[in-house]
């Protein structure tokens, strides 16, 4: 980036700070009046008068460098290392539903690795009447099911149990994203090998060498399960499981095997790592809760937000957000001002989608003052966001997992937000 | 299953769907997978023991096994080291306030672990264990937990035997029926509670990274601080020799790399993680990577003045263990000369 960019730029920090409203000149009590005519309006600019850069410049493209501080961010104290670890989706900076793959939250356990098309290999295996290979060609002649579902890890907002902890939505609740899938149903693929009326379970497992793998029920294998090879349209990200992946509609981020390599019939669960060790959540009293696979409903505020701070004065003021819910589709999401106290419905900007993200806004006229803003999800089970006293009355604080409580953001006088909790 | 089958009723699911024999159309694609094919995928074991391949190892062969392949991470007596899940110890913590999760004190089932260390470690080098090194492994791992003696034998035949103390401390499920208040139909819509107090701030606890990707402006006094910094986290300039460098073989050595990015970091921003930064490597002293803890072996290697000439680089990836006997690098080494040259070449382009 050059110099000239770079001034043009105010850093984030500026924006907590509030200081950037003096140099973006238009940022503060804009309406009214201006003082003097606008430079940018009255003089001709460089780039209405220059040519810009020719089709043959971007063969494929990236957000313009303005946009270069809405990226994937990870937390160093996390974990013990970068390849076995997790980063969170910029949400705070995104509108709409659809997660861009380029900054959309990755979890690996042994790093993202590079597996092309030819050398890929799906084994359907175990109690099948014909065990089956295909290749990647071989899955591109099934047919083939576009949905758009959101995945979130089980451990979004895992690090606020014990009390309000990272001061930015993109931490909190970053480890989301939800995509246009297309693929074909595991279904399929099942019937294609002919499962065996013992057959209970599915085991899915990656190629990496994290071997990730996963025990699901065969009614869920059998019902809304994909297996994707692109996503908004292209073909997946390294990232994201190049060249195919599993998507497990509304069930945690963990299930969804990226590198999906196989796939094996069982009459029982493996009880893998993933799903003894890990992804289980602890009660209170020391026992612990296992084959919680559902994502409960849940919503947040993106903006404003501790990262996305209010830089104008008083007026009108968006309150946008996302809201799902694995059991089903999002029915209303009610946003408070005070903290809890009162409610109003807030706006869908589409009707919900089953397990998929619903973007809600509220069209507030600030007065200026303090808010305690919070965002509340009911679902089409009937299912209402709880707070965290009440998933702490039932579960304690040692879960790690599932924790789908209703956030509160505190917005002060200057618009500034911050990460809190309230009675 | 039966629990299992209530729960996904319960949750909406389409629970009508059976896994009876399906009378669906078949497309005639993919083709029968081989035997040999099947027992190279499937090695998933299950806690009944089935998957288990024959073999046994013992507590004694497996803390030597362990400090070689494991203990760099885990710690010589599974305690974990930094942030690395730590395997031992923590029996008797699941109700306090941080629980300590341990194979011993959590894991319900010994095939888990077995199954994981089969398939997933050590870390950066899988797959890589014979059957009896895993049993060996999980042997001293028990022992670890004063779950077994010091004379030990694990094998397949006496797997099942093994008694692990959380096995029942699992439950299935249970938000249908413990948190079934949470199903409300009529959400409270106004004057929910009294008052509103703040009890907790995210900002006292300031545990939030800096965001390092805005442009920091000259103003600011921590970014000024950090561009000061800078120029000695950057490795140095591209050398001179970089030109000599065959581009191809440094792109070859980029691949071969791979193999130890699980540990190393080389390049702009490289840190120390489980190995250290390997920047400038390439005719450099050896042990002398800032704020990295070295083998002893190693630290006595570099006091008798071992610089890392391209043979002894050589030398040390054909077989690490082979040629530092205690190293901490549990890496099996790089089989085929050209990998070495190749990586050498690559590390070189980060400066020598």
């Amino acid at each position: 980036m050059s110099d000239s960019a770079k001034r043009n730029q105010p850093s984030r920090r500026q924006f907590l700070s509030g200081a950037a409203a003096a140099g973006a000149g238009a940022v503060t009590a804009a309406a009214a009046q201006a003082a003097s005519p606008d430079p940018l309006i009255t003089e001709v600019q460089e780039w209405a008068s220059a040519t810009g850069e020719g089709v043959d410049a971007t063969p494929y493209g990236l957000p313009v460098r303005f946009e270069n501080d809405v990226v994937r961010r990870n937390v160093e104290w996390l974990t013990a290392d970068t390849i076995s670890s997790i980063n969170f989706t910029p949400i705070h900076a995104l509108d709409g539903t659809i997660t861009p793959q380029g900054c959309a939250f990755e979890r690996h356990h042994s790093g993202a690795i590079e597996l092309s098309k030819a050398d890929y290999r799906l084994m359907i295996n175990g109690l099948v009447d014909t065990p089956l290979v295909f290749t990647y060609a071989d899955l591109e002649r099934f047919p083939r099911e576009n949905r758009v579902h959101f995945c979130e890890c089980a451990a979004n907002t895992g690090m606020e149990w014990a009390g309000a902890q990272l001061n930015g939505v993109q931490f909190t609740h970053g480890m989301i994203h939800n995509m246009e899938y297309s693929g074909v149903p595991l279904r399929t693929l099942l019937e294609e090998a002919g499962v065996q009326p013992e057959g209970k379970w599915v085991y899915v497992e990656g190629a990496d060498a994290s071997s990730n793998g996963r025990s699901i029920p065969i009614e869920k294998a059998l019902d809304d399960v994909l297996v994707a090879f692109k996503a908004n349209g292209e073909a997946l990200r390294k990232e994201h499981g190049y060249p195919v992946r599993l998507v497990v509609p509304g069930w945690e981020g963990n299930m969804w095997v990226k590198w999906l390599r196989r796939v094996e019939v069982m009459d029982g669960p493996v009880e893998s790592r993933e799903e003894t060790s890990k992804y289980t959540d602890t009660l209170a009293d020391g026992t612990s809760r296992k084959w919680t696979w559902v994502m409960d409903a849940k919503s947040v505020i993106t903006s404003p937000s501790p990262q996305a701070p209010i830089t104008h004065g008083p007026g009108p003021l968006v309150i946008t957000g996302l809201a799902w819910s694995g059991r089903g589709h999002v029915t209303g999401v009610d946003v408070s001002t005070d903290g809890g106290i009162n409610w109003t419905p807030a706006r869908l900007a589409a009707p919900g989608t089953d397990k998929a993200l619903t973007r809600f806004y509220l069209d507030h006229d600030w007065d200026g003052g303090e808010m305690l803003l919070q965002a509340r999800a009911r679902d089409s089970s009937g299912y209402v966001q709880p707070t965290k006293a009440q998933l702490r009355e039932v579960r304690g604080e040692n879960s790690i997992y599932h924790n789908n409580c209703i956030q509160t953001w505190w917005i002060n006088g200057k618009g500034e937000a911050e990460n809190v909790e309230v009675s | 299953m039966s629990k299992c089958l209530k729960l996904l009723a319960g949750t909406a699911l389409a629970a009508t769907l059976s896994a009876a024999p399906v009378l669906a159309q078949k497309f005639g694609l993919g083709r029968p997978a081989l035997p040999e094919e099947i027992a190279a995928w499937d090695l998933d074991v299950s806690p009944d023991g089935t998957g288990l391949p024959a073999g046994s190892g013992s507590v004694e062969d497996g803390e030597m096994v362990f400090a070689d392949n494991c203990a760099i991470c885990h710690g010589d007596f599974a305690e974990g080291v930094d942030n690395w899940p730590e395997l031992a110890g923590g029996e008797g913590t699941l109700a306090d306030k941080d629980p300590v999760k341990t194979v011993g004190s959590y894991w319900p089932y010994l095939s888990t672990t077995w199954d994981y260390v089969n398939r997933s470690m050590p870390f950066g080098n899988a797959q890589s264990l014979s059957a009896d090194e895993t049993y060996a492994i999980v042997a001293y791992i028990l022992y670890s937990n004063d779950l077994v003696e010091d004379d030990f034998v694990l094998s397949d035949k006496n797997f099942l035997d093994v008694e692990m103390p959380n096995a029942d401390g699992f439950i299935i499920e249970g938000r249908d029926t413990a948190e079934a208040h949470f199903w409300t139909q009529a959400p409270c819509m106004e004057g929910c509670k009294e008052s509103v107090e703040i009890t907790m701030r995210a900002a006292v606890l300031d545990v939030t990274p800096e965001d390092e990707t805005a442009a920091a402006p000259v103003a600011d006094a921590s970014a000024q601080q950090a561009a000061a910094e800078a120029p000695a986290e950057q490795p140095a300039e591209a050398p001179v020799e970089t030109a000599a460098l065959d581009p191809a073989l440094v792109d070859k050595g980029e691949k071969v790399f791979k193999k130890c990015k699980a540990c190393h970091q080389v390049g702009d921003g490289a840190k120390n993680r489980t190995g250290p930064t390997l920047n400038g490597i390439v005719g450099a002293p050896a042990g002398l990577v800032d704020g990295f803890k070295y083998s002893k072996v190693l630290k006595a290697a570099a006091d008798g003045g071992l610089v890392w000439t391209e043979d002894e680089l050589a030398a040390f990836l054909a077989k690490p263990k082979a040629y530092m006997k205690g190293t901490r690098m549990s890496f099996a080494g790089l089989k085929k000369d050209a990998e070495i040259d190749a990586v050498i070449a690559y590390l070189q382009s980060y400066g020598s």
